[in-house]
């Protein structure tokens, strides 16, 4: 079918614009904005009726006029053209290559908006992957085909902890090919450019697709961005076999272009002028994560974003956090106390991690060894917190054994370098040697035997070092 | 069921999963219409003239106005016979991996029709009616062995009597007829397969109330929260406080006869996971596969969200069912707040008057007559069968905000709370139901029912244990704000008492294979075993034991460990009970006696 052109714009407002006297238009369907300057914009179809069509303009309508503005229905949903030569590529919005080269030349054409996958379909996630950052990899593990977000606030590390994420994360067995996608929203130039150096730099960019869709780049194209990166991701995974960390950030903007459509659409606001529907929204992305049967290849998000005033009941990480496998949550108070990478581990969770440690996967003692650690933190902050209250004379002994660990865990295994590739093995380890500081009748999460094989070598060893520190 | 005329209209208008048509009077409320050129499924929601607002089961990406809506006259219904246990539905009845056979692609595309029930497979029928026998709706005409564990029986459908002119027996499919009703004039064969608007309950003789047990084997439900068979509860908690878990926890362990799980608008990985797990797991009681007495529906978050509106009433309908044949069915949902969405958007694009948060100001009949579908009752058939079919709903409230309408709505008509603590999450207090807010309001009755069983030591041992919880609430506000110092010796007990009922008794781990259930006498068992050493303490503290002394006893690792003993071994907790009475004899002071009693 030829594409139909109309000079029949009525209205405009915000990102859309109505288009009457219509014939045979599909709803989502691409549309064509040519200006009168010889400009192209595009936009798709949100609502059509017999004869008008609304349209949201990914470009915006700034200089768009009535009078001259041609509007073309291209008779196709959105489509991004596929292909391996993908990675190493850096790409706007709309899918155009930003870094000078040639558009791609496509093994496929897909549309953004892919079908839901069918849970039948769907493979347990259950292999380990490996970041190289203990907190994730100690407390809070990470498996092929989980979808884990970042919760940070403004002014926290969360930029340099996904960059490292990206260039550390590996699986423990093998080497399967592994790629990155990552879509960036409404981020700033600097922001950007942080992550394409750091990508450069470290050669993580050859097995790197990114979409950058910068602060000042339409919003609107904020809604197809994290979709192109998807499209391409699936199209990796479950076409090229390869294992995609997928990095979204910032969802925040994302919520934001979703608010001003609605707004625009005058359509009744949900929580905080949010849309009713930013849920099911948010969850056509992130269920876009997982592993099919008979599928080498798999998809892991880490969608990053930023809790306004670093609430976590705001709609966007509360809506985030029930279709998510947990959350990452990074503390300022920890930021505060030059601890990188800030994650405050206690509400942090992976819901995913039980099925992906234990022998044969990371260690036979990392489940125990992680609920003990978890358990002797959190006892360490309340005795530290009553000490404020009541003086440290009121802890009993153990109490401030718990709290010098707790001073000890953060300092030791949650701070750790930019650069530091701690493996599964190192971070469980430094789990044990932290455990030394507490007294062993205490240690109630571990099995008897683990304590016998990794706490008492080490035991030893202190009691031999001991009398050697008292002669000095 | 009568089906109306089939009437033809065009689509006027798209906007998401809400498509109107026009030309389509004569249409009734309700009906299903097949939508555009693809034919995708839909239902109409409201009627205006000419015009019929329709909300589509399917992504409408592509349609255009002026393709063609037909309505089948007919209400949104369920297929109900053998073959739907051990399936795994999508919110409108789909099996998922006919989908995918027929699909070829692990992808649901659109347009896809497949029978909810197999065609072709066939059921050995055992007739349980002669030639003659007068029968009425309800009655059991002959019985299908549909897996291991479920006896499935086919009824007579409601609406329907006469005397049997021809029953069949051996192997059939769905769609044959295995029996001949004759009344008067009229002949009607009657086949396994049969249909029901989802949206109508199905009706029962007689409602009961509900008095007897449903056991979950999670301690902190059976002890403290019980639920009763035909009861309903409701779960609100944040993310992150194991919602799903404690709605898997109670599928897997609940002794009902059926189970229906919902994932209604949830991830994907979640069913997954049951689709994995249920086959593996046995059940405590028979030691076959969960699987074999389990039906999953799944609308998942991404997919169409009207959908995921109709998941729950595919659910319940399927659920009474089974009831109807006098089984116990137990009902999960999760969780009703994807579901309450779902009519909020739905609403929103009919531009209708926002109650609350946008909810339609119809939400809370909504929910009500939904949780009203669950209950007790006598069944329809001279057999007066009773079943039951209780329903346990999560709710996902915004930031955990329990003031939300949905929490609000469904607390107003659910029986049971099990509040979900973030800060007992965050503890690793698993399941993070609240000892303090949470509130059951069969506890009484239910308390009569294991009084009977226990020699009456049930309710007492259940309320003494949460009042001593209460005390410690208290007793930590004073601690927090004097030291401990400031307690006596017989109130730093009731700290290390309660502890100890949090730490081994509440606290249960859904992971550990001995663990993750326990049966009332076990529960019992434990509790008892806590309570008397608690007694004891007190006792020989009076006399002038040293309360270090008392609670560094190494009888108390045992206690501990009460919760590893193997349900075949509970014999080792009533030795456990008299070693504590002797451990705690020999801290007594000189002379000392423990009054046993």
């Amino acid at each position: 079918m030829l594409p139909r052109e109309y000079r029949t714009i009525t209205n405009l407002s915000g990102p859309l614009m109505v288009v009457e006297k219509v014939n045979e238009v599909r709803y989502d369907e691409l549309v064509e904005i040519e200006l009168a300057s010889g400009e192209r914009r595009r936009g798709r179809v949100l609502e059509i009726t017999t004869d008008k069509a609304l349209v949201q303009v990914f470009e915006g309508t700034t200089g768009i006029d009535v009078e001259s503005a041609k509007v073309r229905f291209l008779g196709k949903v959105l489509t991004l053209p596929v292909s391996r030569t993908m990675l190493g590529r850096i790409f706007n919005g709309r899918g155009e290559p930003l870094d000078g080269g040639t558009g791609v030349i496509p093994d496929a054409l897909l549309d953004i908006n892919s079908n839901p996958i069918n849970p039948y379909s769907r493979d347990f996630p259950s292999e380990f992957i490996q970041t190289g950052i203990s907190t994730i990899d100690g407390m809070n593990p990470l498996v092929r085909g989980q979808k884990l977000p970042i919760f940070s606030g403004s002014g926290l590390p969360h930029n340099r902890m996904a960059a490292q994420i990206a260039r550390q994360a590996s699986v423990i067995s093998g080497h399967e090919s592994f790629a990155v996608v990552f879509a960036a929203m409404g981020i700033t130039f600097e922001e950007a450019s942080f992550f394409m150096e750091d990508f450069r730099k470290t050669g993580a960019i050859e097995r790197t697709v990114m979409f950058v869709n910068l602060a000042d780049d339409p919003a609107i194209e904020r809604i197809t961005t994290p979709r192109l990166a998807l499209t391409a991701a699936e199209y990796l995974a479950f076409e090229c076999d390869m294992h995609v960390l997928v990095i979204l950030t910032d969802l925040t903007n994302y919520c934001e272009a979703l608010r001003e459509i609605s707004a625009a659409r005058k359509e009744v606001p949900g929580r905080r002028g949010y849309p009713g529907y930013l849920y099911t929204d948010l969850a056509t992305m992130y269920e876009r994560a997982g592993r099919l049967r008979g599928k080498k290849g798999s998809i892991t998000q880490f969608p990053i974003l930023t809790m306004p005033e670093d609430d976590k009941t705001h709609p966007i990480p509360d809506l985030t956090g029930y279709i998510t496998e947990g959350q990452i949550i990074l503390s300022r108070g920890l930021h505060r106390k030059g601890i990188y990478p800030p994650v405050d581990v206690m509400p942090s969770l992976s819901r995913l991690k039980d099925k992906g440690i234990g022998k044969g996967k990371t260690r036979e003692d990392h489940a125990d060894l992680m609920n003990q650690l978890f358990a002797a933190y959190a006892r360490g902050k309340e005795a530290k917190e009553l000490a404020i209250i009541l003086g440290e004379g009121a802890l009993t002994e153990e109490d401030k054994a718990f709290a010098r660990f707790s001073d000890a865990f953060e300092n030791r295994y949650v701070r750790q370098g930019e650069y530091e590739n701690r493996t599964v093995e190192e971070t469980l380890n430094l789990g044990w040697e932290l455990l030394t500081m507490i007294p062993v009748r205490e240690l109630k999460r571990v099995r008897d035997a683990y304590v016998e094989k990794y706490l008492k070598p080490l035991l030893d060893k202190q009691e031999v070092a001991k009398p050697e520190t008292v002669k000095q | 069921m009568a089906v109306g005329k089939s009437v033809k209209g065009k689509i006027s208008k798209i906007s998401g999963p809400l498509v109107v048509a026009s030309g389509m009077t004569g249409s009734g409320m309700y009906d299903v219409v097949r939508v555009g050129n693809l034919g995708l499924v839909g239902e109409i929601i409201e009627l205006k003239g000419d015009l019929a607002y329709v909300q589509v089961y399917e992504e409408t990406s592509g349609l255009m106005p002026g393709e063609p809506v037909v309505s089948t006259g007919a209400p949104l219904s369920v297929e109900l016979g053998p073959g739907m246990i051990e399936q795994f539905y999508d919110g409108v009845q789909r099996p998922l991996n006919a989908i995918e056979d027929k699909a070829k692609s692990p992808f649901i595309s659109r347009g896809i029709n497949v029978p909810a029930i197999d065609r072709t497979r066939k059921w050995g029928f055992t007739p349980k009616v002669k030639k003659g026998d007068f029968v009425a709706q309800g009655d059991v005409l002959g019985i299908v062995q549909e897996t291991i564990l479920v006896e499935h029986r086919v009824m007579v459908p409601p609406g329907v009597e006469g005397t049997v002119d021809e029953i069949r027996e051996g192997e059939f499919t769905v769609e044959e007829t295995i029996a001949v009703l004759v009344n008067g004039e009229d002949r009607r064969e009657v086949q396994m397969l049969q249909r029901w608007p989802v949206r109508s309950p199905r009706p029962v003789a007689k409602r009961l109330p509900p008095v007897v047990p449903l056991s979950t084997g999670q301690r902190v439900v059976d002890m403290f929260f019980p639920i009763a068979r035909g009861g309903t509860a409701c779960v609100p908690g944040p993310f992150g406080s194991g919602k799903t878990v404690i709605q898997h926890q109670l599928a897997k362990w609940a002794d009902a006869e059926i189970v229906v799980y919902i994932g209604c608008g949830e991830r994907g990985n979640e069913m997954t996971d049951v689709l994995i797990e249920f086959p593996e797991l046995e059940d405590p009681r028979s030691g076959q596969p969960l699987m074999k007495r389990t039906v999953l529906i799944a609308n998942t978050s991404n997919m169409p969200v009207a959908a995921r509106e109709a998941s729950i009433y595919t659910g319940i309908t399927i659920a009474e069912y089974y009831r109807d044949m006098g089984y116990s069915v137990a009902l999960m949902a999760d969780s009703t707040s994807r579901w309450a969405e779902a009519l909020r958007e739905i609403s929103g694009r009919l531009e209708e008057m926002p109650g609350e948060e946008g909810y339609p100001a119809y939400l809370g009949t909504r929910l009500a007559s939904f949780y009203e579908r669950a209950g007790r009752a006598i069944c329809l058939g001279k057999a007066k069968a009773e079943g039951a079919v209780s329903v346990i709903g999560a709710v996902s409230p915004p930031g955990g905000d329990l003031s939300e309408p949905v929490t609000q709505n469904t607390l107003r008509v659910t029986k049971v709370f099990w509040g979900l603590d973030a800060s007992l999450a965050y503890q690793r207090h698993f399941p993070a139901i609240n000892w303090l807010s949470s509130y059951s309001l069969y506890a009484e009755k239910l308390g009569e029912h294991w009084d009977g069983i226990y020699e009456g030591e049930w309710a007492k041992s259940r309320i003494e244990a949460m009042s001593l919880l209460e005390d410690e609430d208290r007793l930590k506000e004073i601690v927090r704000l004097v030291g401990i110092d400031s307690l006596s010796k017989d109130e730093r007990m009731i700290l290390e008492t309660s502890k100890s009922l949090r730490e081994d008794f509440l606290h249960q781990n859904a992971f550990h294979e001995v663990d993750t259930y326990a049966s009332m006498d076990k529960q019992f068992k434990m509790l008892r075993n806590i309570l008397t050493f608690h007694h004891l303490a007190m006792e020989a503290l009076r006399r002038g034991a040293v309360l270090k002394d008392v609670t560094e006893m190494e009888i108390r690792e045992k206690v501990v460990r009460m919760r590893y003993v193997d349900e075949k071994e509970l014999s080792t907790l009533d030795v456990l009970e008299e070693d504590i009475k002797k451990g705690i004899g020999n801290l007594m002071p000189a002379g000392g006696e423990v009054n046993v009693a």
